[in-house]
Order: structure tokens, then C-alpha cells, then sequence
């Protein structure tokens, strides 16, 4: 699904986040990128989705190089991913179901097929009845929730996340990773970047831990 | 996408788009005002102008040249001079006042009467009043007729009445010039109005246009709604103009019927008009949208989620 083969990436500012880094995530994995802040993770993920490119190297998404995609390309490659933000990135103006209805209204899904879909993407959630909700009125957790439902209602077969339990507590932490792992059940290939190592040793998965922009240790699934 | 969903989706955003005006009225009142204003100043000189071309379509046949005989010139004579300059192609008609008759004229209409009295003789002269046909009425024309009833024996002088009326279109003509071009700079003030309206409203939802992009939205679908906004200040700005040149007309149409009364005219002002209304409202929402296209392209292409 993902593949990284020797990717360099350099900011404007000189630092080099990524300095090498080789691997590869197979279609239906669970995996955990893990190291200390600035090790590269959510570089990674922003080379995968677009929002970068590499400055060396190759990144190829299902199957895709991504330096092949032409700007104009970006928006239909990137409703082949959802992503999940440590800030979560919800409107706030907007009540909890046009938040999550925002990809398919994008992707020009009509209106009866939307309203369908968003209230089983809620459910997959645990937020069945706080549509009409404004983000300001959920808790932390619930509000990661809403991210999360937004990230799959489109059914992307890719999930990533940057730090989805950085702002919550250890309980509402466990809980979302749960959620994922659900996900991940059905077939979604997802990929979770979290300094958090206690959390990621509860969860039977992959682990690719970067260190000084490389892979430093990679365990088998 | 088929193409239910798309006009589903035009509609919601349009719609969305007005309820996004109705958040912020008081900042879209205040441009739609300016717009508004921007277009109704060309639209007033237009309106102005119209009247006036309309006021003096019945002057342009009403050419008159008055030629004035020489003192020695006999009431026989003056007649034989009228028969001579009738039988020209170019004059329609010659009509005769003698010198006791424009006296007469003159006495009664000038209130110099008891002036008159003191004088020895008549200072006045014979007179043609000479109509030229329809054909012949333009500046060239009345010109070349001019020319010629000068070159008749016995004739002292001659005037040409109308001049002023020349003056006057010629002046009407340059004032619609003038209108073109107020209206096309004020067309580019709304478009440039609009479009910093929009790059403000651009720059207050940026995070919401990066989360957009962020789940694969296209540009021309995070364009969209600024467009439809721009529209709406267009054609805003275009109903006000006309309201506020329909309240202009309406001020001062009372003191014009008035004046034109007391020059014996049933002139009476006549507003914008419903086609010339149409294009106005079309033009304005046009220049609105043309206003966001450009600011909204320029502006969401280079906000890139990071």
C-alpha cells in the first residue's frame, strides 16, 4: 500500500526530516511509526498524503509513485486517504454532520446517499445523535471521534493518523486506538504515528521506529 | 458525479453562500452599498443624458437662418429675393417680415416702446426667415446654405439661429463618451471592490479552506462558494444603483415637468427603462463574479495545508 524507497526530505529551513528512509506497509496493516518528536513521523505521513513531497527518493501509494501526480491530481488522490489530525481540523462553524459529510459532499455523493452514510459513520464511532451538535459542545475525545468518522465515511482503503491521542488522556487514548484497530479489522490498511510507546505496546502491531530521520528498529508484524 | 448531484450541490452552495452574507450582514450591506453608489454614478450622467437627446429630438429640424436685407432693399424687392431663394432645393420655406411689421414684433415682445417712439426711422430691415428642408438641416448643410444666401444681392447679413443647438449635440455626444468611460472605470472599481472583498473573506476562512483541501477538495470547489458571494455583491450592488437612480429621477422630475411647463414644453423625465435596467443588473453581477473568479483563483491556489 505504502512504499518508501530511500526518501530524503529537506525543509526551506534546512532541516532534514527524513534523511534515507526505506519501508513498506502491505495492504489490510496496522502500523505504528513511533520515535521522539522531530524523528520524522509526521513527515512521513505528509509525504504520503501530498501536503509534501520528497526532496530525494521514491514514494509510491497504492501502487502510484506520488512524484507522478501533478498538482491538479491531488485532491482526487487524496480522497483515497483519510486522515486523521492530532487537532482533529474540524469546522467549528458547522454542526457535527456537516463536518463529517464534508469528503462526500467533495466527492459528490447525493444528498439521501450522504445523510445515510454520515449517521452509519457516526455510529462506527459511538456519536449516533449529536449530529446536529456543534464541535464546541463535544468533549475532547468525542471531537477526535468526529475526525475519525470524517477520515473513513468516504470508505478510503488507506487511514493515517499524526498523533490522533496527542491532546487526550490515557483512558479516551486506548479507546480511539481501539476504534482503529476496528477499522483495521475490516480491512483498512491504517498508519499511526504516536511518540506514545506505552500505548503501542498494548496493541499486537507492526512497529516502525524512526530515529534522526531513519528507520531504526522495524519489528515484524 | 452525475448530474443531479451536481446541480444538488450548486444549489446547496449558492444557498449556502447567502447564509453565509446573512452571518455578516453589516460588512455585505457596506460593499453591496459601495457597489451600489460605484454603479449608479455612471448610471445617473446615463439617465441625465438620455433625457436630454430625448428633450431635443424635436430641435433638430427647427434649423432657422435669418437673413437680413440691406436698408435699401424695397418691400418689391424683398419679395422677388423670397420667390428666389424658395425656388433652392435646399430650403423648405421662406417666410417674409418687413421692416414695419418687425417693429411691431419688436415693440410689443421688448418693452422698449416709449424708446422707440424717440426714434427718427425704423432701424430695422427687411427680413427672410429661412427654413432649410430636412435633408439640408446639419451643420454642413445650413452651412453651405449660409454660404449662398450671402452671396444674393441686396442681402446684408445672415444668421444662423441654431447654432447653439449644434453646440449642444455636439456636447451630448462627447458627455456619452464620457459616460462609457465612468462607466468602465467604476465597472473595474466593482470588480477590484469585489475581489478585495473576497481575498478578506478568503484570508478569515483559511483554515477552513486547508481542511477542505486536506479531504480532497478541488480549487474550483473550495472557489466555488466565493464565487457565488461575489455574485451576490454584484447583483446587490446592482438593485441598489437602480433603486437609488429611480429615487434620483423621482426627486427631481417634479422641478423639471415644471420648467419644462414654463417653456411651453410637455417634457416630462422618464427614468432608466427596463431593458437598460436589465443590462445594468446582468453587467453588475457579472462584474461581481468576475471580481471573485479572479481574486478567488489567485488566492485559494496558493493556500496549501501544511
Amino acid at each position: 500500500m505504502i512504499h518508501f524507497d530511500q526518501v530524503y526530505k529537506r525543509y526551506p529551513s534546512g532541516r532534514e526530516a527524513l534523511a534515507g528512509v526505506s519501508f513498506e506497509v502491505a495492504r489490510g496493516d496496522l502500523t505504528f511509526l513511533t520515535g521522539h518528536s522531530g524523528a520524522g513521523k509526521s513527515s512521513i505521513l505528509k509525504l504520503v498524503a501530498l501536503i509534501e513531497r520528497p526532496t530525494r527518493g521514491r514514494v509510491t501509494v497504492a501502487g502510484r509513485s506520488t512524484t507522478t501526480i501533478k498538482p491538479r491530481a491531488i485532491p482526487q488522490f487524496r480522497r483515497e486517504i483519510g486522515i486523521v489530525f492530532q487537532d482533529n481540523k474540524l469546522l467549528l462553524d458547522r454542526p457535527v454532520a456537516d463536518n463529517v459529510a464534508l469528503p462526500l459532499i467533495i466527492a459528490g455523493v447525493p444528498r439521501k446517499e450522504i445523510d445515510k452514510r454520515v449517521r452509519a459513520a457516526l455510529d462506527q464511532v459511538g456519536l449516533l445523535g449529536k449530529e446536529r451538535n456543534r464541535p464546541a459542545e463535544l468533549s475532547a475525545g468525542e471531537q477526535q471521534r468526529v475526525g475519525i468518522a470524517r477520515a473513513v465515511v468516504a470508505k478510503p482503503p488507506l487511514l493515517i493518523a499524526d498523533e490522533p491521542t496527542g491532546n487526550l488522556d490515557p483512558d479516551l487514548a486506548i479507546e480511539i486506538m481501539r476504534l482503529f484497530k476496528r477499522f483495521n479489522d475490516v480491512g483498512v490498511t491504517v498508519v499511526i504515528a504516536t511518540h506514545d510507546v506505552h500505548l503501542v505496546d498494548r496493541f499486537d502491531a507492526r512497529r516502525i521506529v524512526l530515529g534522526e530521520g531513519r528507520v531504526a528498529v522495524e519489528t515484524p508484524r | 458525479m452525475n448530474v443531479g448531484a451536481y446541480f444538488d450541490r450548486q444549489a446547496q452552495t449558492l444557498v449556502g453562500s447567502l447564509g453565509r452574507v446573512a452571518e455578516a450582514p453589516v460588512a455585505f450591506l457596506m460593499t453591496m452599498t459601495v457597489i451600489g453608489i460605484a454603479v449608479a454614478l455612471p448610471l445617473c450622467l446615463f439617465v441625465f443624458l438620455q433625457n436630454a437627446r430625448q428633450a431635443m429630438a424635436g430641435w433638430n429640424d427647427a434649423f432657422e437662418l435669418s437673413v437680413y436685407l440691406s436698408k435699401s432693399a424695397t418691400p418689391g424687392r424683398t419679395n422677388e429675393i423670397a420667390a428666389q431663394i424658395r425656388a433652392r432645393d435646399d430650403v423648405a420655406s421662406v417666410r417674409v417680415i418687413l421692416a414695419p411689421q418687425a417693429l411691431a414684433e419688436f415693440r410689443r415682445y421688448s418693452g422698449f416702446g416709449e424708446a422707440l417712439d424717440a426714434l427718427q426711422e425704423n432701424p430695422l430691415p427687411n427680413t427672410l426667415i429661412v427654413t432649410p428642408t430636412p435633408a439640408a438641416s446639419t451643420a454642413a448643410g445650413t452651412a453651405a446654405l449660409r454660404t449662398a444666401l450671402r452671396a444674393v444681392p441686396d442681402v446684408d447679413q445672415v444668421q444662423l439661429d441654431t447654432q447653439w443647438v449644434q453646440r449642444l449635440i455636439a456636447i451630448v455626444s462627447l458627455l456619452r463618451r464620457v459616460v462609457w468611460l465612468a462607466a468602465g472605470l467604476l465597472g473595474l472599481g466593482v470588480a477590484l471592490i469585489v475581489g478585495n472583498t473576497i481575498r478578506l473573506d478568503i484570508q478569515s476562512r483559511r483554515a477552513e479552506i486547508e481542511v477542505m483541501k486536506l479531504v480532497g477538495a478541488s480549487d474550483r470547489f473550495a472557489r466555488r462558494p466565493f464565487l457565488y458571494a461575489g455574485l451576490w455583491y454584484g447583483s446587490g450592488g446592482g438593485v441598489l444603483a437602480l433603486l437609488l437612480v429611480a429615487i434620483a429621477v423621482a426627486w427631481v422630475s417634479g422641478p423639471v415637468s415644471r420648467l419644462a411647463h414654463l417653456y411651453g414644453s410637455g417634457f416630462a423625465l422618464t427614468g432608466i427603462g427596463f431593458k437598460p435596467g436589465a443590462v445594468v443588473l446582468l453587467a453588475s453581477a457579472l462584474l461581481g463574479w468576475i471580481g471573485a473568479w479572479i481574486a478567488a483563483t489567485q488566492h485559494i491556489r496558493a493556500i496549501n495545508p501544511s
